[in-house]
């Protein structure tokens, strides 16, 4: 029997009953949101499962949602059934003060790089990973560029001496 | 040593008592291919241990991609995998066309898969022969990348660039292939299999080569997997996971091609699985280019979609037709907002599964953009797969493994 977003939201809400919310299927592939402390747990539980067998990490980044008090920040994991072929959304929202995730490295060799990638552009400090320090940016930097609080430079701004570069 | 020489030479403390030597690989070296670093702790020549840096030309696409219409994403997606530009245009190109809901004529189509799978070649023809410069063979470098030269020239024809293509608009093509374009493609189906069956007389069956790169830097598959490999290397593996089967895009779906699949995951593997995806790519391209030749009188003159307001129009048009004019301002400027969504899409590119998460919040430019690049992704077994091996097996692994810096570091 193949597959379907119904059945692996049905065996989901059987083992976590409400803690999983917010299921919606935006362009075919079911979505939903975890409570933070879960998310081992339910990647765990979707890696071993006989019937789900999710265990291709495909993806793994984070979103910054300023205006969304408490839980600004959102780590998404994709994670894909090879032998089924079907692919699947988590998310996990966390306070950007206390941005601590579980990270995922026990269970995927491949979450290692994507963690510290997560890690250097948006601070989700992920406990547990074996080598949490910054791989694109330089080590020295002391912020997180991808939050949304640092916009790219206004492109009409007039303050700037063009001269310097070459647009006088 | 004697006693004056010694005054002047200052060694790092330690040094001398260490029984094994750190090499640097990188970030600036022949043999890396690109900008990364290998920092290698040697035992003699056996490598013992090795620390990867990366970053060294990130240019934070994703935060750019925040402030830029979808249609000026385009170049950003050209210098990821530079090798194989016109995949990551098709590949965001189609993101966006599924996020707006636009359907594509069958005719551009394949078209399109004529580019992309000319890429493919591309790309695997200058991995595969880099891998035979590694390892001291360098004539078949020469024989294919004249061949590269003419697939350079069929973009040209197409779109006027040659390394970042910016190939495509969302909804098509800007123009409409000329003959020439044809004609080129006929010479390179024509002449590029003799090539490859000559570069292949040349590597296949060579007792160095195989000696050579059998059992270096092996893969089972379920490392691989777990290491998050796709294409050819998870293919060398023994995975057959390809998107253009899985999740076909592009009329894929329409074709008859099959996916080599390797065994052990060693650097011979990976040199056999993308031989024989050239292959795949180039009868799907005589299948292609056979299904274009059916189109005729209008049909055959089909380049894009009939959206206009998110296919640029054509310039003549925009100077003289008011519609074309006001749907051109538009795009232009950004004026046309994009539907709310969420959405990950990918493709095929020539080093496995290049992936585009998009979220967009209805405003004139994504909210967030992620790009999965699969060399990012495999990189990080690159420590597994040289531990214990020779630090000239660690050349030829990182070669065949199809590190291109740009896609490392977006």
């Amino acid at each position: 029997m193949s597959l379907t977003n119904e059945l692996i939201q049905q065996k989901l809400t059987d083992k976590f009953g409400e803690e999983l919310t917010d299921w919606v299927q935006p362009y075919g592939m079911l979505t939903f949101t975890a409570p933070k402390d879960l998310n081992l747990k339910i990647l765990q539980f979707l890696f071993d499962d006989p019937e789900l067998k999710f265990q291709f990490l495909t993806d793994l980044q984070a979103v910054h949602y300023p205006a969304n008090k408490g839980a600004e920040l959102a780590v998404v994991y994709h994670l894909h059934n090879l032998s089924d072929n079907i692919r699947l959304r988590l998310k996990v929202f966390t306070d950007i003060n206390t941005p601590d995730v579980f990270s995922a490295t026990a269970l995927y060799a491949s979450a290692n790089f994507m963690e510290r990638e997560t890690y250097d552009f948006f601070g989700v400090n992920f406990k547990g990973h074996p080598n949490l320090r910054r791989i694109l940016n330089v080590d020295e930097m002391d912020y997180f560029p991808m939050r949304k609080e640092f916009p790219l430079e206004d492109q009409t701004r007039i303050d700037k001496d063009d001269e310097m570069f070459g647009r006088g | 040593m004697g006693q004056g020489m010694s005054d002047h030479i200052l060694l790092p403390e330690g040094s001398i008592e260490k029984l094994t030597t750190t090499l640097n690989l990188g970030p600036t070296h022949p043999a890396t291919h690109g900008v990364f670093q290998n920092i290698l702790e040697l035992d003699g020549e056996r490598i013992l241990k090795s620390v990867s840096t990366v970053g060294y030309i990130h240019r934070a696409f994703e935060k750019l991609a925040e402030r830029r219409p979808l249609y000026q994403i385009t170049p950003l997606t050209d210098r990821l995998n530079y090798c194989s530009s016109p995949i990551n245009n098709m590949g965001w190109h189609i993101t966006c066309e599924r996020l707006l809901g636009v359907t594509l004529p069958k005719r551009v189509d394949y078209l399109r898969i004529i580019i992309m799978e000319l890429a493919r070649i591309a790309d695997h023809l200058i991995c595969n022969s880099i891998v035979g410069v590694d390892s001291g063979a360098f004539s078949g470098f020469l024989y294919l990348m004249q061949y590269r030269e003419l697939i350079y020239e069929i973009y040209e024809e197409v779109c006027g660039s040659r390394l970042t293509t910016n190939i495509g608009r969302i909804g098509g093509f800007e123009r409409n292939f000329t003959n020439t374009a044809f004609e080129k493609l006929e010479k390179f189906l024509a002449e590029y299999p003799v090539q490859l069956r000559e570069f292949e007389k040349l590597f296949n069956r060579n007792r160095i080569f195989m000696e050579r790169t059998i059992g270096c830097g092996p893969i089972s598959a379920e490392r691989a997997l777990n290491y998050g490999f796709t294409g050819p290397n998870l293919r060398a593996a023994g995975v057959d996971y390809d998107v253009r089967v899985h999740t076909p895009y592009s009329s894929y779906e329409d074709f008859e091609f099959t996916i080599p699949v390797g065994k052990t995951g060693d650097c011979y593997d990976r040199f056999l699985v993308r031989n024989d995806e050239m292959w795949q790519s180039i009868s799907l391209i005589q299948q292609a280019y056979n299904k274009v030749k059916e189109f005729k009188g209008t049909e055959a003159e089909v380049f894009h979609a009939d959206s206009p307001a998110y296919y640029l129009p054509e310039k003549k048009d925009v100077y003289t037709k008011m519609e074309a004019l006001i749907y051109h301002f538009k795009i232009i400027m950004g004026e046309t907002d994009i539907p709310v969504g969420e959405l990950y899409s990918s493709v095929e590119g020539a080093n496995g599964e290049l992936g585009f998460y998009l979220i967009s919040d209805g405003g004139r430019t994504p909210y967030r953009l992620h790009f999965r690049r699969p060399c990012f992704i495999y990189y990080q077994a690159f420590e597994e797969l040289v531990k214990g091996g020779m630090l000239s097996d660690a050349v030829i692994t990182m070669s065949s493994l199809n590190l291109i810096a740009g896609e490392l570091d977006a």
